[in-house]
């Protein structure tokens, strides 16, 4: 009776009241972390197989590494007239490890690196070999160590166990090279959700939306001014990012730069339009929250940002790559590392700008002004 | 008095799930005309200005205004109207300046405009200041400037004054004053201060559970319920005990022990001397005397047995 009565038990009981009475903070703030937890975990833990793909240039044919490889691998044809081979090792501990080793040439093996489909390259020489790889990319290293522990074992190529390794150097396949064009993207992303959601969800709980449509304002007015105040803003800080990625990390754009201003606006025009969508209905900001996470998450966990999106279930990659997010930064790391021009973004640029107008269609329709 | 009818509605009807908000009013607004919608909070006041305002839709009933139907002709009227919402949060880190220019230019101002407003609403000094650093009152009043940048045939004010203080209430009841002495706005406002609908208002709405409860003017309003003035009086003691409770029309309420006296009068010409008379043929002598005249909260409290500054439940 006493608790009950003191002012702090009835402090701490308010907010408990508050929260359980609102359902849709309930929602987002327990029920949707829990099911977030839930389907990510389903999908990328109950599969206790890890894939690493590793290519290899100049595999020597009768050289040591192939003999092991044909040996102790199963084959399968790549479609393009060479083998992969899949070697598994099977580890009481962190269960089964597939490598996946794809004879390559050597320009295809850089820009699957460029693109964060491999970790690093094996150079194979007769009967030795060295890995390329970033030492600054700490999944690449941690591959290697596992690549050397298994071939060090089981070959007698002397090379594997005392890690012959030659830095990644070429432009574009540095892990900072990766990490930039991603970041650039990320940070479009999350300037359109915070930065436009909210301030439409707050104008909308302050009644200033409200107030500005009984004027004779053109609607469509209100939310074009916000887009390209954001969009600019976007411009500007992606603008100084590069800048600075340019100065201090030596990364240029190698491919076209009407390409790469092609893909901010598709991705701008994809990110303006979800964020509409995203805000068209609440006026309630820890709702607002919740829904903007909701977009958010998924995305900043699967597109790939700071690592690369193939380590995940070879299922769900191409869901993976469909994602607005993985469409921008996959789009700019192609330009800015690969030097790809307007032909080879033209696609992805097409599905961003239609996700944008779509979502702004939908936002539209189901706008609350007040 | 101009009998140009700018507002006309008829039959409204509007409920949020079991609650009937509006329940089946007609109103006009005549040019020229100050209305007061005077209610308790939960009267429907405030539904009834937003379905006029045409951000709620009526469940039934038709209204129109200047003739047109303001889901129809959405952009043309709001260039004719001025309203103003309880409560606005302005962008807290805009000034009043650039808030107003905004707003100005949605009806397309130019900016002598803008200056014009700022001064009609008395936000010389503020101008450069930002919304979140306003008083109460100067944001009721930069809302009321918003309203006012149109120069508004038709202003629609929603509780503008809830919550000012006294000052700040008659700032904003000059302003509207000068308006209509100036410009001949036709208003209709909402509140719950008896004061302000009487002191602005040519026309007075009672308002209550969703309908009209009576209208027309103060003295009209009053006449129509046949409210009695009240005399309280207090004489000095001690009183004889054969003091009479009537006397010709009069009846009087005694409190023996304080000497003060209640006395209701329907003619006040006829029934005061009479008073004043009994007093003295009684031999006493008057210590203070106030004459009330039924307010507005009175006729309310006769009409729904509850006070305008309670809650409708």
């Amino acid at each position: 009776m006493m608790l009950k009565r003191s002012e702090l038990w009835q402090l701490i009981a308010i907010h408990f009241k508050e929260l359980l009475r609102e359902p849709g903070v309930l929602f987002w703030g327990i029920a949707f972390p829990i099911l977030m937890a839930w389907g990510l975990g389903i999908a990328f833990t109950s599969e206790k197989k890890t894939k690493k793909d590793i290519a290899i240039i100049n595999l020597t044919p009768g050289g040591m590494l192939e003999g092991f490889l044909k040996e102790n691998a199963s084959r399968e044809a790549n479609g393009q007239g060479s083998a992969i081979f899949d070697l598994s090792v099977i580890d009481p501990v962190f269960g089964e490890n597939l490598f996946r080793f794809l004879p390559l040439d050597s320009a295809r093996a850089t820009i699957g690196v460029k693109r964060g489909m491999y970790q690093l390259i094996i150079d194979n020489y007769g009967d030795s070999s060295v890995f390329h790889l970033d030492p600054a990319n700490p999944e690449a290293r941690l591959l290697q160590l596992q690549l050397a522990s298994v071939l060090g074992k089981t070959t007698a190529d002397a090379s594997f166990s005392g890690l012959n390794t030659v830095p990644l150097e070429m432009r574009g396949t540095r892990y900072i090279d990766f990490l930039v064009p991603g970041l650039v993207a990320m940070n479009i992303m999350m300037a359109c959700m915070w930065g436009m959601s909210w301030t439409i969800i707050e104008r909308r709980k302050g009644n200033m939306l409200r107030r500005m449509i009984v004027t004779p304002v053109r609607r469509h007015n209100i939310l074009l001014g916000l887009m390209t105040a954001r969009i600019t803003m976007n411009f500007a800080e992606a603008f100084l990012l590069m800048l600075f990625a340019w100065f201090y990390f030596d990364i240029d754009i190698q491919g076209s730069i009407a390409a790469l201003v092609l893909v901010f606006v598709a991705g701008n025009i994809a990110f303006t339009g979800i964020a509409i969508l995203t805000s068209s209905r609440t006026s309630n900001t820890e709702i607002g929250n919740g829904i903007i996470n909701f977009v958010n998450m998924p995305m900043m966990i699967l597109s790939g940002v700071f690592f690369s999106y193939h380590n995940f279930p070879e299922w769900s990659i191409p869901f993976i790559q469909n994602l607005p997010l993985t469409l921008l930064a996959d789009s700019m790391r192609s330009i800015i590392n690969e030097g790809a021009g307007l032909s080879e973004i033209l696609d992805k640029t097409i599905i961003m700008g239609t996700i944008g107008f779509i979502s702004f269609g939908l936002g539209l329709k189901f706008f609350k002004w007040y | 008095m101009d009998t140009e009818l700018l507002i006309s509605a008829r039959g409204l009807y509007k409920s949020f799930k079991k609650v009937k908000a509006v329940d089946g009013v007609d109103f006009t607004l005549a040019a020229g005309e100050y209305v007061a919608l005077l209610g308790p909070n939960g009267a429907g006041k405030t539904t009834l200005v937003e379905m006029i305002e045409g951000i709620r839709t009526p469940d039934r009933g038709e209204i129109l205004v200047r003739g047109l139907s303001i889901k129809d002709e959405r952009s043309s009227l709001y260039g004719r109207l001025g309203i103003s919402f309880q409560e606005t949060r302005f962008l807290e880190k805009i000034t009043v300046l650039e808030t107003i220019r905004l707003f100005a230019s949605f009806y397309r101002q130019p900016e002598k405009r803008i200056e014009e407003v700022i001064q009609i609403v008395g936000l010389e000094e503020k101008r450069s200041a930002y919304t979140k650093n306003l008083s109460g009152g100067q944001r009721q009043r930069l809302a009321l400037g918003i309203a006012l940048l149109n120069d508004p045939e038709i202003l629609i004010l929603d509780e503008p004054t809830t919550g000012l203080d006294p000052a700040a209430r008659r700032e904003i009841w000059d302003i509207l004053l000068k308006l209509r002495a100036e410009r001949g706005t036709s208003l209709i406002l909402t509140t719950h201060y008896m004061e302000e609908a009487t002191h602005l208002c040519d026309r007075i709405i009672i308002m209550d559970r969703g309908r009209f409860l009576a209208q027309g003017s103060l003295s009209n309003l009053l006449s129509k319920m046949n409210m009695p003035d009240i005399a309280h009086f207090v004489v000095a003691g001690p009183l004889p005990g054969d003091i009479p409770q009537r006397s010709g029309g009069l009846v009087i309420e005694w409190n023996r022990l304080t000497g003060k006296g209640r006395c209701e009068m329907h003619n006040v010409s006829e029934e005061l001397p009479a008073l004043f008379a009994l007093l003295e043929k009684n031999g006493l002598r008057l210590k203070d005397f106030e004459h009330v005249r039924p307010t507005l909260d009175d006729l309310f409290l006769e009409m729904t047995g509850r006070r305008l500054t309670e809650e409708t439940e």
